[in-house]
């Protein structure tokens, strides 16, 4: 026994028992350094980058400090209306998933058998395993002037959309719906069928239960849904190539300066955008307590 | 709703604050103005052939270089290597500025440049000038794609022309009546095909309304569609703004505009005449032209990277992709017209040449090739300054708003 007590694996466990802060900062090491190198490193890399220019005739990098690229991006109009359209659709795309969500989640978590509620669960996860591309070029599709959109919608004096801002949002709702519906479908799952029946008790028709009980309980859980559609619309361009028509957003600008332009700072300084309107989101709704529900 | 206002104003006021304080412009072009508007780095090209090196490593256009690993009988590569004892490496690339990028880490032996990439190369030293006495097929190639201003420096030829075509003016023959002639229908205000247009997706583009302006506004005094001073690119760039609203959609990847085409909604547009077969091959009834204006168009060049340590391996690969079975396999399954005359008679689809217009010399000098712009005017100017390529992006950006 004691050649056992003494071996090195032995010592070297009796070793980190006694420093528990070394324990901890090997335990921590390696999502550490991923954190740290690959994920801020990255994000501190694209910052800095974005304070140099390109040589434009060669295309190679000037490591040279300078503001041009901010200064283009705040005095040019089109970035201006680049944004807030970018912002526009994904706060648009948010809202429409959410409503679509809701009572989708409401009857999974509420309503649903067990065995039901795990169909649904697995009905909602299924678009997820198809490709993006797939799924975007079948919106074209049905977009189309003479897809199956207009010919649903044409006996009603209504027509498609056309490819544009609206065929857009209506493509990344669908892309993004699964990453609503199931926060939603969580959150709804822990609040206590007691609390509803409760407010039942105490008179309160259905709506108010809803109004008063449901929605104040679930709303971290929509945010939290709201993060997953809001950030991942803003950072789109490839929907937007496919049924945008001509319009543009802040991801096809990014796409176009690093693919046409070979001007990787400029794309750079473009690309702090996003994360600038997703570091301000997520301080805003840091208080509903959405973050606890991711 | 107010703290957003005031955050908007507080950005907005940042941002005047950083434009009123103004910075240095720091844009340094290596290559001084010379005969062609600049001067490339002085090398030399290769004197005579040595012994193979064993292997070559090519960056082509996809379908430049196929080697069977698609397609077991789309191969042009496995032959050439049992023959030279040079394997063939082959990378492809997307577009030209990733192959501009790709090309500078020295580690490509040859490559297929478009004319918006090879006078970048050539500037930066990237690829050197290639003796065409040691590339017998040279000797065959049209003389028209010879020493052009995207393939030669001051009458030095940097690399073998390879293949070309034209971006064509496109439409549904049932649905655009009569049949155009002119790039109006694209350009003109009151097109009765407003909304249903297609326009090429890059900034390039802006060349073709240089082009049209050419023609319809001869006061501006455009001559090259590449080389435009503030004035012109001001007119071409309002000109696209213009036509903006009448677009249905900008196309890039060209599977995408023929599904427009097919569905209707887009009848006329700018395309390539592979996609027009394509179009045409799925039942939509399309039809191209080259209007009267003419039209922009790529023409591509293989060139012979300056590091590269594998020089006759390179220019055996040179020889043998211009040669006439090799060029007429490239530009059949490519879609363009051959360089090599010869290739005509061995393309499977015997109206493959006369599709193209190959050696159709007159139809080819319509065509403005694709070339990089640069702050020294193309056209010889040097009393005004162009606007470079990085202007061009900014350009395009602003015009699809």
């Amino acid at each position: 026994m004691t050649t056992t007590l003494d071996s090195p694996r032995r010592k070297t466990s009796a070793f980190l028992y006694r420093k528990p802060r070394l324990r901890l900062g090997l335990l921590l090491s390696a999502p550490m350094l991923w954190l740290g190198l690959a994920y801020l490193g990255a994000l501190a890399a694209l910052f800095v980058t974005a304070f140099w220019s390109t040589d434009v005739f060669t295309g190679q990098v000037v490591t040279e400090w300078s503001l041009n690229n901010f200064v283009t991006l705040f005095s040019d109009a089109v970035y201006r209306t680049i944004t807030f359209r970018t912002v526009g659709i994904a706060a648009l795309v948010t809202v429409v998933t959410a409503i679509i969500a809701f009572p989708m989640a409401f009857y999974m978590a509420k309503f649903a058998s067990p065995r039901a509620r795990r169909l649904l669960v697995i009905a909602v996860m299924t678009p997820l395993w198809a490709s993006y591309l797939v799924k975007a070029y079948a919106w074209r599709t049905m977009l189309s002037g003479n897809g199956v959109l207009h010919w649903l919608l044409n006996p009603f004096g209504l027509d498609t959309p056309g490819y544009g801002v609206l065929a857009t949002v209506i493509t990344l709702s669908y892309l993004w719906l699964p990453y609503m519906i199931l926060p939603i479908y969580a959150g709804l799952e822990r609040l206590p069928n007691s609390l509803v029946d409760a407010s039942g008790d105490l008179g309160a028709r259905p709506f108010r239960t809803f109004r008063s009980v449901v929605l104040p309980v679930t709303f971290p859980a929509v945010v939290a849904g709201s993060i997953f559609t809001f950030s991942l619309s803003l950072g789109d361009y490839i929907a937007v190539k496919i049924v945008g028509g001509t319009s543009q957003m802040l991801g096809n600008v990014v796409y176009d300066n690093i693919g046409a332009a070979n001007n990787l700072p400029f794309a750079a300084t473009v690309a702090t955008v996003p994360v600038v309107i997703m570091l301000a989101y997520l301080a805003a709704v840091r208080r509903t307590g959405a973050l606890d529900n991711l | 709703m107010k703290n957003r206002k005031l955050a908007l104003a507080g950005l907005l006021g940042a941002g005047l604050l950083v434009a009123a304080c103004g910075t240095s412009g720091s844009s340094s072009t290596a290559a001084a103005p010379g005969g062609q508007g600049f001067t490339p780095p002085k090398l030399d090209a290769l004197a005579q052939l040595g012994q193979p090196e064993g292997q070559v490593n090519v960056l082509a256009w996809p379908g430049y270089a196929e080697n069977g690993s698609n397609d077991p009988a789309v191969d042009w590569v496995t032959g050439f290597e049992k023959e030279t004892g040079c394997k063939v490496n082959v990378k492809a690339f997307g577009t030209s500025d990733e192959a501009v990028s790709l090309m500078k880490t020295g580690q490509y032996d040859v490559i297929s440049a478009s004319g918006d990439a090879s006078l970048r190369l050539i500037a930066s030293g990237d690829v050197e000038p290639v003796n065409t006495a040691l590339v017998p097929n040279y000797a065959d190639v049209f003389d028209f794609l010879k020493n052009r201003p995207w393939n030669s420096v001051n009458n030095v030829s940097y690399g073998v022309p390879h293949g070309w075509g034209a971006n064509l003016l496109t439409w549904r023959t049932d649905k655009v009546n009569p049949a155009p002639t002119s790039w109006s229908v694209m350009f003109d205000a009151n097109s009765p095909y407003k909304g249903k247009i297609t326009a090429y997706d890059s900034p390039i583009y802006i060349a073709d309304a240089a082009l049209y302006l050419q023609t319809h506004k001869p006061e501006l005094g455009i001559k090259n569609p590449y080389a435009l001073d503030d004035k012109q690119f001001q007119a071409a760039v309002d000109l696209l703004k213009q036509q903006r609203p009448m677009v249905a959609e900008y196309w890039s990847d060209y599977l995408k505009e023929s599904q427009a085409l097919k569905s209707g909604d887009a009848v006329v547009g700018t395309a390539w005449q592979v996609t027009v077969n394509l179009t045409k091959s799925e039942g939509a009834p399309v039809e191209s032209v080259l209007p009267s204006e003419g039209a922009t168009g790529w023409s591509d060049t293989w060139m012979v990277g300056a590091k590269s340590p594998h020089k006759t391996c390179s220019y055996k690969w040179l020889n043998h992709i211009v040669s006439p079975k090799a060029n007429a396999q490239v530009a059949e399954y490519f879609g363009e017209s051959p360089s090599n005359p010869k290739a005509c008679a061995e393309t499977k689809n015997k109206a493959h040449c006369e599709t193209f217009h190959a050696g159709d010399a007159a139809y080819a000098s319509k065509i403005q090739y694709w070339t990089t712009p640069i702050a020294q005017c193309l056209d010889g100017r040097t009393d005004v300054k162009c606007k470079d390529y990085g202007e061009w992006t900014r350009a395009w950006t602003e015009i699809k708003g």
